[in-house]
C-alpha cells in the first residue's frame, strides 16, 4: 500500500500513487456500499469526531455514514454554534477534544490553513473537509472516481472547471488533482472569479464559456459562492447565468459524450439551467454523491490504518 | 571620561570605507581618529572587530501606551541595546494614537528614565489618526516629535492630506507616509499570484503600493511637503521613486529587512511569524529592493519591530495579527546580505544609521569628530542559531526562530557609555 500520510489535509502532497491507492479502495466500497447490509467492523473501538465550523448538511452525512459504515463511533460537533461564540479560539477548541482520545478528527473551518494549524496540535488523524479557500481534497478525490468510472480512465482527458474559481476550495483541489494525474484542464469564469496567477499552474484560461467548452470530457460547473463574496464580483445572476450558466446552448460545444458535474449545493438558473442537472444522460450529480460516501471511506481506513501501524511502532519502540 | 577604542575596524557610512584605527571619545563625543591616546584615557581593545555607527531604527512599534504585555520602553531598550541598535524612533499608533503635545511629553520623559538607548517619538498626523483634521502640528514639533505619521492608517481625504502636508511643510516637518492603497489592501494577508492562489489566502496586487505612493507623490509636488515613505517593497513602485527624486521632491524611502531577506514562499505551510504588513513579496522583488539599497534609491533600512503576542499569532493565517519583532535580528540578518555579496558594510550602515539620522536632523550615524559617541561593536561572521525565546522583547514573535545566523553584537555604546556589553 503506498498510502503513508498521518494526516489528508489536501491533494497538494498526495503522490499519484497515493491517488490511485485511494481510488482503488474507494471503488470496493461503492459495491460494499450497495449491498444490503453494509457494515464493516475495520474501525471498531475507533472515535471519529466531526467539527464542522462551517454549517454543512451534506459533507457532514458523508463523512457520518462513511466512518458508520466502517463501524467507527462518530459524533457530531457542530462547533459554529457553540464555544467559538464563547471566545475560545480553534486551539483550545482543538486541545479539548484532543483530550478525549479520538482518532480521527474530521475539519471543516472557513479560513484557508486553519485545518493545518489544528493538525499540529492534535495526536490523532486530521482529514480536511474543507478550509477556506485552501482544499477540499476528497471532493477531488470523490470527482476523479465519478469521471474514472464514467470515462474508463483519469488521465489524458480535457477537463473544464467552471465559475467562481476565485473562492472555491474545490477547484483548487480539483486542478491540483487532475494535472497530478495528466490531465488538460481549463479554467473557465468571469476574470474578476479567477483567481491571480492560475496560468502558471499549468492550465488554459478562458472568460468565453463556449470557446472553453468545445471538445472537453468533463465539465465541472461550481457553485456561484455568494457567502464569501465581499462586494460586487458579478454584475448581477441573470447576466451570470446569460454568459456562464450552463445551459444546452453551451454545453453543445463540449464533447457529445462529455459528463457534467456539481459539487452541491447548487444554484438552479445561476450557475446551471435546471434540466441539464437531472439530465441523466448527462448529468453525474448523483453519483457523485454516491461516490462521496465510499471515497470518505477509503479516506478513513487508510488513515486508520496508519494510525494504527504508527501506534504499534510506538509501543514496540517503548518495549525496547 | 575619556575613552579610547582601538584595534577596530571603522565602518565610516560618510567616506563610504571600512578602515582600520581607532577612536577618541571624549564627554560622549568622537572627538579624534586614529590618534594617540590622552593620559588617563580607558582603553578598548576591540580586537580587530567592525565598529560602526549605532542603528537608528525609524518606525518601531514599542507597546506604549497601551500594549505594555508586547513591549515596553525598557523592553525594547534592553532589545536594542543586544541589538545595536541606539536610536528607536517611535511610532504613534499607539492605543490611544499619540496625537497631543501632552502625551508626548509623558511619553519622552517615561522613556527616558526606561530604556537604555535614546527613544524619540513621531507623532500622529491627524487627531485620532482617523484622518479627519490634522493634529497640533507646531506644538508637537516643539515638543518633541521628529516625524509626523498616522502609520497604518492611510489618510483617504486627499484635501484633508493635503493640507496637512501644506502646514507641515510651513514648519518643515517631515511626513511619513504608508504607500498601500488601502481599498486594495484591505483584509488582505499575502501579496497576489501564484503562492496566494494556491494557498487561497485573501491577497493585494503589488500595484497597491504603486497607486498609493504616485497618490503621495502628487501631494507632495502640489505642497512641497518633506516625506519620507515608510516602506517601498515592489519592483514596480521603484521607478516611481526615482522619478520623484530626480524632480527634485524632498522624497525619501525606506524598507524592511524582512523584506531584503525573505520572500512570500516562506509562509509555506501558513507560519504566521511571516505575516507582515506590507506582506511579504516574491523574490523578484526582493532582489530589486537589495539593488535599490545598493544604488540608493532606497534610503533607509529598519526592522520595523512589530511586537505581538503569543495568542494573536496562533491563529489561522487570515485571522492572525501581522508583523514581526526585529530589534535583536536587525544586525545579523543585515549580515545575511553582506555575506552573500550583496551589499557591503558601509552601504548597509549608510541605510540603517546615517541616512535615517540625517533624514531626521540628528547628529547621529557618523564616525565624524563631533558626533555623539553612539557606537555599535560587532563581528559579522560569529555564527549562532537564534532562539526566539532568548529575545530580549517582550514578544517572541521572529520569523528567524531556529534559524542558522551570522553577526554578533559584542558591544553597544550610547553617548560613550557602554550600554551593553557581551563580554569581548
Amino acid at each position: 500500500m503506498s498510502f503513508r500520510a498521518r494526516h489528508l489535509l489536501g491533494i497538494e502532497h498526495l503522490a499519484p500513487d497515493e491517488i490511485r491507492t485511494i481510488l482503488d479502495l474507494a471503488d470496493r466500497y461503492v459495491e460494499f456500499s450497495r449491498r444490503t447490509v453494509k457494515k464493516s467492523d475495520a474501525l471498531a473501538g475507533m472515535t471519529q469526531i466531526n467539527m464542522f465550523f462551517e454549517n454543512s448538511t451534506r459533507t457532514q452525512a458523508s463523512f457520518e455514514l462513511a466512518g458508520k459504515r466502517l463501524g467507527a463511533d462518530v459524533m457530531n460537533m457542530s462547533v459554529a454554534q457553540s464555544s467559538v461564540k464563547k471566545g475560545e479560539t480553534l486551539i483550545d477548541t482543538a486541545l479539548t477534544l484532543n483530550a478525549m482520545h479520538p482518532d480521527l478528527l474530521v475539519v471543516r473551518h472557513h479560513a484557508s490553513g486553519a485545518v493545518n494549524l489544528l493538525a499540529e496540535k492534535v495526536n490523532c488523524a486530521v482529514l480536511n473537509a474543507g478550509d477556506g479557500r485552501h482544499e477540499h481534497p476528497t471532493q477531488a478525490l470523490l470527482d476523479a472516481l465519478t469521471i474514472r468510472r464514467a470515462k474508463g480512465r483519469i488521465q489524458g482527458l480535457t477537463v473544464a472547471i467552471c465559475g467562481d474559481i476565485q473562492h472555491s476550495r474545490v477547484a483548487r483541489s480539483n486542478l491540483l488533482l487532475l494535472g497530478k494525474m495528466d490531465n488538460r484542464v481549463r479554467l473557465i469564469g468571469p476574470p474578476t472569479l479567477m483567481p491571480s496567477g492560475v496560468a502558471e499552474f499549468g492550465c488554459e484560461v478562458f472568460d468565453d464559456m463556449k470557446a472553453g467548452l468545445a471538445g472537453v470530457d468533463v465539465v465541472m460547473m461550481l457553485r456561484l459562492q455568494k457567502e464569501r463574496m465581499d462586494g460586487g464580483f458579478i454584475p448581477s445572476e441573470r447576466e451570470y447565468f446569460h454568459r456562464f450558466g450552463l445551459d444546452a446552448d453551451k454545453l453543445a460545444h463540449a464533447k457529445e459524450d462529455a459528463i457534467v458535474m456539481h459539487p452541491g449545493p447548487m444554484n438552479r438558473g445561476v450557475e446551471i439551467d435546471g434540466t441539464i442537472a437531472d439530465d441523466i444522460q448527462r448529468s453525474v450529480i448523483q453519483e457523485q454523491v454516491e461516490m462521496g460516501v465510499a471515497v470518505r471511506m477509503a479516506c478513513i481506513d487508510l488513515l486508520a490504518q496508519n494510525l494504527r501501524a504508527e501506534r504499534g511502532r510506538a509501543a514496540v519502540e517503548a518495549d525496547v | 571620561m575619556t575613552l579610547f577604542l582601538t584595534n577596530a575596524r571603522l565602518i565610516d557610512p560618510e567616506a563610504m570605507t571600512v578602515t582600520e584605527g581607532s577612536l577618541l571619545i571624549e564627554d560622549g563625543r568622537i572627538t579624534g581618529r586614529d590618534v594617540a591616546p590622552p593620559e588617563g584615557a580607558e582603553v578598548i581593545d576591540c580586537g580587530g572587530k567592525y565598529l560602526a555607527p549605532g542603528i537608528v531604527d525609524l518606525g518601531v512599534s514599542l507597546g506604549e501606551p497601551g500594549a505594555r504585555h508586547k513591549e515596553s520602553f525598557r523592553s525594547a531598550g534592553l532589545a536594542a541595546a543586544a541589538g545595536g541598535v541606539t536610536t528607536l524612533v517611535a511610532r504613534p499608533d499607539t492605543t490611544p494614537p499619540l496625537d497631543t503635545p501632552e502625551m508626548l511629553e509623558f511619553v519622552t520623559r517615561r522613556a527616558r528614565d526606561a530604556a537604555p538607548v535614546r527613544i524619540l517619538h513621531m507623532a500622529a498626523l491627524t487627531k485620532n489618526s482617523d484622518g479627519r483634521e490634522m493634529t497640533e502640528i507646531g506644538f508637537l514639533l516643539d515638543a518633541g516629535a521628529v516625524a509626523f505619521t498616522d502609520a497604518e492608517r492611510v489618510c483617504t481625504d486627499t484635501k484633508v492630506m493635503n493640507r496637512a502636508l501644506t502646514y507641515a511643510r510651513s514648519l518643515g516637518a517631515l511626513v511619513i507616509g504608508h504607500p498601500q492603497d488601502p481599498g486594495l489592501s484591505k483584509g488582505a494577508a499575502v501579496t497576489k499570484g501564484k503562492f496566494a492562489s494556491l494557498r487561497g489566502l485573501p491577497d493585494v496586487h503589488v500595484m497597491a503600493e504603486r497607486m498609493a505612493f504616485d497618490r503621495d507623490m502628487a501631494l507632495v509636488e502640489m505642497t512641497g511637503a518633506r516625506y519620507h515613505a515608510d516602506q517601498i517593497t515592489c519592483a514596480r513602485t521603484l521607478p516611481a521613486l526615482e522619478r520623484a527624486k530626480s524632480n527634485g521632491l524632498d522624497v525619501t524611502a525606506g524598507v524592511s529587512i524582512h523584506h531584503l531577506t525573505l520572500n512570500e514562499l516562506d509562509v509555506g505551510d501558513y507560519r504566521t511569524f511571516f505575516k507582515l504588513v506590507p506582506p511579504l513579496r516574491s523574490e523578484d522583488d526582493r532582489m530589486a529592493m537589495i539593488e535599490a539599497v545598493a544604488t540608493g534609491v532606497i534610503d533607509i533600512i529598519g526592522s520595523m519591530h512589530l511586537p505581538q503576542d503569543e495568542e494573536s499569532k496562533r491563529l489561522p493565517f487570515e485571522e492572525a495579527a501581522a508583523g514581526a519583532v526585529g530589534l535583536e535580528t536587525l544586525l545579523p540578518a543585515a549580515m545575511r546580505l553582506y555575506h552573500a555579496g550583496m551589499l557591503d558594510l558601509p552601504q548597509l550602515f549608510r541605510a540603517m544609521s546615517l541616512n535615517p539620522a540625517r533624514r531626521l536632523g540628528l547628529p547621529q550615524g557618523r564616525l565624524s569628530d563631533g558626533a555623539p559617541a553612539d557606537l555599535v561593536l560587532f563581528d559579522p561572521d560569529a555564527p549562532f542559531v537564534l532562539d526566539r525565546f532568548a529575545l530580549r522583547s517582550k514578544s517572541k514573535n521572529t520569523p528567524f526562530d531556529g534559524q542558522r545566523m551570522e553577526g554578533r553584537v559584542l558591544a553597544t555604546f550610547v553617548d560613550g557609555r557602554r550600554i551593553y556589553d557581551a563580554g569581548l
